[in-house]
């Protein structure tokens, strides 16, 4: 309609000067593909800072990667069974010490009426509820201890403290026994380290 | 919360705390806060697993969580928290400057597990500290409970909310997760009788076991039979104070590269004072008459008083106006906006050239311009600078203004100017920051998948050289095992580390960038 004036020539709206095309210019070509991955650059980057603080913390950083690694913290996925047990795998697994936050008592039933939540919801807010009733003491506490293979949690006598901590020992047994690199005689401060660890102090091998 | 930003947080998080923790936390930070199942039923994972992630979450202040009504908890994830993590070697280089090894190795030991308490802190310090020194020598606890002080009291480290103790007397039924409160004035409060009386219990059993070999210290000792004596007074890095430090360190080196070195003596002392007085987000310091700075100024400085004065009056009258007289006596703020025009001007030197750098520079000058106008003052041929002005418009470092001449604004009767908006080329920028880290940390990981096996097998190779070497082999045998390793496949492995430093390097300076932009942003927007 209205575009098509001049027998087919284009003209536009705007005064073409403007934008930088003197008249009667060759046009640049419609770009008819995406652009490249990796566009060249005509300019080299700034080079990088280099100093003594640069370097200690790039050392620093490589250094806290590996040890983010090692912390209990890092949970790892576990693996999907493999048709063959290898051998091998038996002597490459590192063993870390286990992070367990005051975590799932599944015997506690002594639901003190929350009444607005299904059963579940109530069961999963009473074991948080647990885990923070205790305040962070609590479960910092079993995490300085977990984290050193020592696990005691003996505080005021929680009866299903005993089931995890049972499943703990054993596991703690094992731990210790390793041979491993990890100093067994250290341990977080504070905690009390009750008379269930006594029958572990005799197999305490250096 | 950005896909960039979601992105960087996820790789973050997987680095450090695996894929689990990843997963979950990726998907808090999408969906904003949700309950426990919710976030089970939504990412497919068990229920156990998701609340030992979140368990680490909160420990390390990344997920906090809240008890709504109906008596659901929710969790949040805090994404600029988990972007902070970036930041951790610079924090401690920070605190190895100020505090020496000892504040290093407790700010690290903070960073590391979230939440600490001060015993079980200096404890591991003095334990790590210990292994570092010669045999026989052990780490002194008072020592280090010094170095905690001493960071408390300059608010480096601060004390996490707790349960409030008052919970106990309630007679209902206790609320599923606490609302942890935190005294203002309690923040920095070092439980000091604790302190002393344990320092000196922990000295003795550290000095009984020092003739002996560490391996064969007691397991059991008094001590472990009574509980912490500041149980449930947990400690976190302050981060924000690092902030403010670091906001510092670049005015104060501004001032020192703008002016000479006493210049910003001068301003590192008024910035000092007003350290624990000023709050970190304040756009000026407190106001400081030239009497208290001059008795401030270090020692070795003996500068009179006039020369303080004269150096005051040029610091006021400079146009960057870092200082300013009587009611603002601090420009704090005007200085990032300085610091972050010219990371704006350095990013566009080297992705665009000088020139690009010179019309940008021009436009901020002039506030408003016309294309016309650019031309002729940068002198810069029409084509090209027409060129680098639309690629800037095209990035949104620059936007246009119009201004119609008629009533039908017309695009031929209409003028156009051009004008840089700090604010939003800054987020531009931001942007493109936190993809660049991104795309290092993938290169980075790529790099070390792609060479998985070479670097195992140099890594068994040491292994093994090591513990020949304990048991006393010849130097023949050991130079067999070096040369299991071929020579391409050395220049391999010296290649791979070369890169992967140069990366590493390159994601701790986008840092520095990502931070200066962003307290531009934020001090920015809270000015508004």
């Amino acid at each position: 309609m209205a575009g098509n004036k001049g027998r087919g020539r284009a003209a536009y709206t705007f005064n073409i000067e403007a934008v930088g095309f003197s008249k009667g210019e060759k046009l640049p070509d419609v770009v008819l593909k995406p652009p490249p991955l990796f566009p060249d650059t005509d300019y080299k980057p700034v080079p990088l800072k280099t100093g003594e603080g640069e370097e200690y913390m790039l050392a620093l950083k490589q250094e806290l990667r590996e040890t983010m690694k090692r912390m209990p913290y890092f949970i790892e996925t576990p693996e999907e069974r493999q048709d063959i047990e290898r051998y091998s795998k038996r002597y490459m697994k590192v063993y870390k010490e286990e992070w367990i936050p005051a975590g799932p008592k599944p015997k506690k039933a002594k639901d003190a009426g929350k009444g607005t939540s299904l059963t579940n919801t109530a069961d999963v807010l009473k074991k948080m509820e647990e885990l923070e009733k205790r305040g962070d003491g609590e479960k910092s506490d079993e995490e300085n201890e977990e984290k050193e293979g020592s696990k005691e949690k003996s505080k005021e006598g929680d009866d299903d403290d005993d089931d995890d901590a049972a499943e703990q020992e054993e596991y703690d047994e094992e731990e210790q026994e390793e041979e491993n690199d990890y100093i067994n005689s250290y341990f977080e401060d504070g905690d009390d380290f009750g008379a269930d660890s006594d029958d572990n102090m005799d197999e305490a091998t250096y | 919360m950005t896909q960039a930003e979601i992105k960087l947080c996820s790789l973050l998080l997987q680095e450090h705390f695996g894929e689990i923790v990843e997963k979950i936390g990726v998907h808090l930070i999408r969906t904003g806060s949700q309950s426990l199942r919710v976030i089970a039923h939504d990412t497919g994972t068990s229920l156990d697993q998701v609340k030992k992630a979140l368990c680490v979450l909160v420990q390390h202040n990344l997920v906090s969580y809240q008890v709504h009504k109906r008596g659901v908890v929710e969790y949040e994830a805090q994404c600029s928290r988990v972007l902070r993590m970036l930041r951790y070697p610079r924090y401690i280089y920070t605190t190895k400057t100020l505090y020496s090894d000892t504040g290093e190795l407790i700010v690290e030991e903070l960073l590391l597990n979230g939440k600490l308490t001060m015993s079980a802190v200096v404890k591991k310090v003095a334990d790590r500290l210990t292994e570092t020194m010669e045999d026989g020598k052990t780490m002194d606890y008072a020592e280090v409970s010094n170095t905690f002080v001493r960071l408390a009291d300059t608010h480096f480290v601060q004390r996490c909310p707790s349960v409030p103790t008052t919970e106990n007397s309630d007679p209902g039924p206790p609320p599923p997760a606490p609302t942890l409160v935190i005294n203002e004035k309690d923040m920095y409060l070092v439980p000091k009788l604790s302190l002393i009386g344990k320092g000196k219990r922990r000295r003795s059993s550290d000095e009984d076991a020092a003739g002996e070999p560490k391996a064969k210290r007691p397991k059991y000792t008094t001590d472990n039979k009574e509980p912490i004596p500041d149980d449930g007074i947990y400690w976190q890095a302050n981060l924000d104070r690092f902030h403010q430090h670091f906001r510092d360190q670049a005015i104060v080196s501004a001032v020192a590269n703008r002016m000479d070195q006493t210049s910003s003596e001068i301003v590192r002392t008024m910035l000092r004072m007003s350290e624990i007085t000023t709050s970190s987000s304040a756009p000026f310091t407190q106001p400081l008459s030239s009497n208290e700075i001059f008795r401030s100024l270090p020692v070795g400085y003996n500068i009179s008083k006039q020369v303080l004065d004269q150096y005051l009056t040029l610091l006021a009258d400079d146009p960057l106006e870092f200082v300013g007289k009587s009611g603002d006596s601090g420009g704090g703020m005007y200085v990032i906006s300085i610091l972050t025009t010219c990371h704006l001007l350095s990013s566009f030197l080297s992705r665009f050239g000088s020139r690009c750098a010179r019309i940008f520079r021009l436009v901020l000058q002039k506030k408003h311009i016309e294309q016309k106008q650019v031309e002729d003052f940068a002198m810069i041929p029409a084509k090209e600078a027409k060129d680098m002005l639309y690629k800037m418009l095209s990035e949104n470092f620059m936007s246009l203004q119009e201004i119609p001449k008629t009533p039908d604004h017309a695009p031929s009767r209409t003028f156009y100017l051009y004008t840089v908006t700090i604010l939003s080329a800054a987020r531009m920028l931001l942007h493109r920051c936190y993809k660049s880290i991104a795309n290092l940390i993938e290169r980075r990981q790529f790099e070390t998948k792609e060479n998985k096996r070479l670097l195992e097998k140099s890594q068994r190779v040491e292994a093994i050289i090591a513990s020949m070497q304990a048991t006393g082999a010849e130097e023949a045998q050991l130079q067999e095992i070096e040369e299991m390793i071929t020579a391409p496949e050395r220049q391999q492995l010296e290649t791979l580390k070369r890169n992967v430093n140069k990366l590493d390097a390159s994601e701790i300076q986008v840092d520095e960038t990502i931070f200066l932009l962003e307290s531009y942003i934020e001090c920015t927007m809270k000015r508004q």
